[in-house]
C-alpha cells in the first residue's frame, strides 16, 4: 500500500500521541526560542483606548469566564488589568459565568500583587478596582446595569455595600464609565451585543476564545471597538504592554501545533486523491 | 507555600489536580473508568458550586436582604418564581404559565434591539460609503460586498445555479470555505491554548513534587 494511503488511514491516536510529543517539546523550548508576533488593529486600538485614558478614569472589566476557558483568556484577563493599573484606570470587575465567580476574584487578587511588585504602586480594593461578583440571568443584569449598578449589585462580593466603596461614588450606570470590556467565553458575549451596546451604546470591547472570535469581526467597527481573539491575541496585547507572558510564551507551541495539523492535512489529502485514482484506474 | 518548598496540603491538591488531568486526557486512547470518574466529578461539584453560589450572591442579596428590608414588591417576583415550580405537579402545573408568558412577554423587549444589532447594524457595515474611494480600505470593502451577495446567491435554491448564477454561487461557495478555515484556525488555536495550560501545569505538578522529596 502506498505511504500517503496508509498515512490517510493511520489511527487517529497516533496523530494524538505525535501532536502531544511535538507540542510538549515546543512548550518546553519556550526559553530557548520564541517567535515573533505582530500586532493587528483589533488588539492595538482596545491597547490605545486605554492607554489614552485620564488617570481616575473608570472602566467595567466583566471577566464571563469559567475555569474551562482559563488557559484562553487568564493572559488577556491580565494584560488589560496590569494596563489599567499601569495607567491609573480605576476597574469596576463582575462576572457573569456561574462557575467563574471564585476564579475570577482569584485573578483580581493576583494580578493586583502583580501590578503592586511590577509598578511599585500600591493598588488598593475600593480604590482602584472593586470585584462585584457573580449575577445570573446576563441579559436582565446587563439592561439593569444600564439603569442602575445597585440594582443587581447592592453590595460586592465581599459583601460590602456599593455605596461604601469609593470607586463606585458618582457611578451609578454605563454612562459613568469610560468604556466596558468583556473577557467572555459563552453566550452573553451576544447579550452584552444586544441588551449593552444597541440598548445604552456605551464604547464596548470584547477579549474573546479562539473559537469565539471569527463570530465577533463582524461587529468590529459597528457594535466593538476592539476585539482581542484568543491566544494570539493575548500575545499582542502583552507584547503592547511589554509584559510577555504566557500568551507568548505559548506562541511557539501554538505555531508548531498548526505545522503539525497542516502536514496531517496535507498528508490525508494526498492518500485521498492517490486512492481515489487507484479507484478509477481499477474501474 | 512554605519557606523551603511546599507544604503537603498543596502538593495533594496539585497532585489529584494532575490525576485528573491525566484521567481526562485517557480518554483520547478509549473510554474508561479513571475518565469517567474526572467527569462525574466534574458535574457533580459543578452543580453543588453553583448551588452555594446562587443562594448566597443571588437569592440572599438580592431577594431574600430586600424582603426582610421591607421591599415588599419584592414579592411579585418571588411569587411567580415559586409558581414556575408548580410545573411539577399535574394539577396545579397551569400556575406555571403565568410566569413563563411574563418572562416570554419581557422578552419582547429584545426585538428591536436584536433587529438594530444584527440587521441594521451589519447592513450599514457592509456597505460602508463613508470609506474613501480608491483606498484600501475601499477596495476591502468591495470584497466584503461581493462575498456577502455571492455567498447569498450560493444559499438561493430556488434558481438552478448554473451560467452567471452559478458562478456567482461558485464564488460564493470559496468565500465561505475561506470564513470556515479561519473559524477551523481560530479552533484549532483555542484547543491547543487549553492543551499547552494542562503540560504548564503538569509541569508545576512535576517541580513541586521534585523539591517536595529532594529538597
Amino acid at each position: 500500500m502506498n505511504i500517503f494511503v496508509r498515512m490517510a488511514n493511520l489511527d487517529r491516536r497516533w496523530i494524538f500521541v505525535f501532536l502531544f510529543l511535538v507540542v510538549s517539546l515546543a512548550y518546553f523550548l519556550r526559553n530557548v526560542t520564541s517567535v515573533p508576533v505582530n500586532t493587528t488593529k483589533e488588539v492595538e486600538s482596545i491597547y490605545n483606548f486605554i492607554e489614552g485614558l485620564d488617570p481616575g478614569d473608570k472602566i467595567l472589566l466583566a471577566l464571563d469566564y469559567d475555569p474551562s476557558s482559563l488557559a484562553e483568556l487568564h493572559p488577556m484577563s491580565r494584560a488589560i488589568l496590569l494596563h489599567c493599573y499601569r495607567q491609573d484606570v480605576k476597574v469596576v470587575g463582575m462576572t457573569l459565568s456561574q462557575y467563574g465567580a471564585g476564579m475570577v476574584e482569584e485573578v483580581f487578587r493576583n494580578v493586583k500583587s502583580e501590578a503592586e511588585r511590577i509598578y511599585g504602586k500600591t493598588v488598593e480594593y475600593g480604590e482602584e478596582y472593586c470585584f462585584l461578583g457573580y449575577r445570573p440571568y446576563p441579559a436582565f443584569v446587563i439592561l439593569g446595569m444600564g439603569e442602575n449598578f445597585r440594582i443587581f449589585f447592592p453590595r460586592d462580593y465581599y459583601d460590602t455595600p456599593l455605596d461604601d466603596l469609593p470607586i463606585m461614588h458618582r457611578v451609578r450606570n454605563y454612562d459613568d464609565l469610560e468604556c466596558v470590556v468583556v473577557i467572555e467565553s459563552g453566550t452573553a458575549a451576544d447579550m452584552w451585543l444586544v441588551y449593552g451596546s444597541a440598548r445604552y451604546n456605551m464604547p464596548l470591547a470584547f477579549g474573546v476564545t479562539g473559537v469565539m472570535a471569527p463570530d465577533y469581526y463582524p461587529y468590529l467597527g459597528n457594535a466593538l471597538f476592539g476585539l482581542i481573539g484568543g491566544w494570539k491575541g493575548a500575545a499582542e496585547y502583552e507584547k503592547l504592554l511589554e509584559q510577555e507572558h504566557d500568551a507568548n510564551r505559548g506562541m511557539l507551541a501554538q505555531v508548531v501545533a498548526h505545522l503539525v495539523i497542516v502536514l496531517f492535512i496535507v498528508i490525508g489529502n494526498i492518500g485521498y486523491f492517490v486512492s481515489r485514482k487507484k479507484t478509477k484506474i481499477g474501474d | 507555600m512554605m519557606e523551603n518548598g511546599p507544604d503537603l496540603v498543596t502538593l495533594l491538591w496539585t497532585t489529584l489536580a494532575a490525576f485528573l488531568t491525566l484521567a481526562t486526557f485517557s480518554f483520547l486512547y478509549k473510554d474508561n473508568p479513571l475518565y469517567k470518574i474526572a467527569e462525574h466529578l466534574v458535574v457533580g461539584v459543578s452543580a453543588g458550586y453553583f448551588m452555594v453560589l446562587f443562594l448566597w450572591t443571588s437569592l440572599k442579596p438580592v431577594l431574600i436582604d430586600r424582603l426582610i428590608d421591607g421591599q415588599y414588591w419584592y414579592y411579585i417576583p418571588a411569587v411567580l418564581g415559586v409558581m414556575m415550580w408548580f410545573r411539577f405537579s399535574k394539577k396545579l402545573g397551569w400556575l406555571s404559565r403565568y410566569p413563563i408568558a411574563f418572562y416570554v412577554g419581557t422578552s419582547g423587549v429584545a426585538i428591536p434591539l436584536y433587529m438594530y444589532n444584527n440587521v441594521n447594524r451589519q447592513l450599514s457595515s457592509t456597505l460602508d460609503l463613508t470609506l474613501g474611494f480608491g483606498s484600501l480600505a475601499h477596495f476591502w470593502n468591495i470584497i466584503i460586498v461581493i462575498g456577502v451577495l455571492t455567498g447569498l446567491v450560493y444559499f438561493f435554491f430556488s434558481k438552478e445555479h448554473k451560467g452567471a448564477f452559478g458562478g456567482a454561487a461558485k464564488i460564493g461557495i470559496f468565500i465561505l470555505m475561506i470564513g470556515f478555515g479561519a473559524s477551523f484556525g481560530y479552533t484549532v488555536m483555542a484547543r491547543i491554548s487549553l492543551f499547552v495550560q494542562r503540560i504548564a501545569s503538569l509541569e508545576e505538578w512535576g517541580v513541586m513534587l521534585y523539591t517536595y522529596i529532594f529538597g
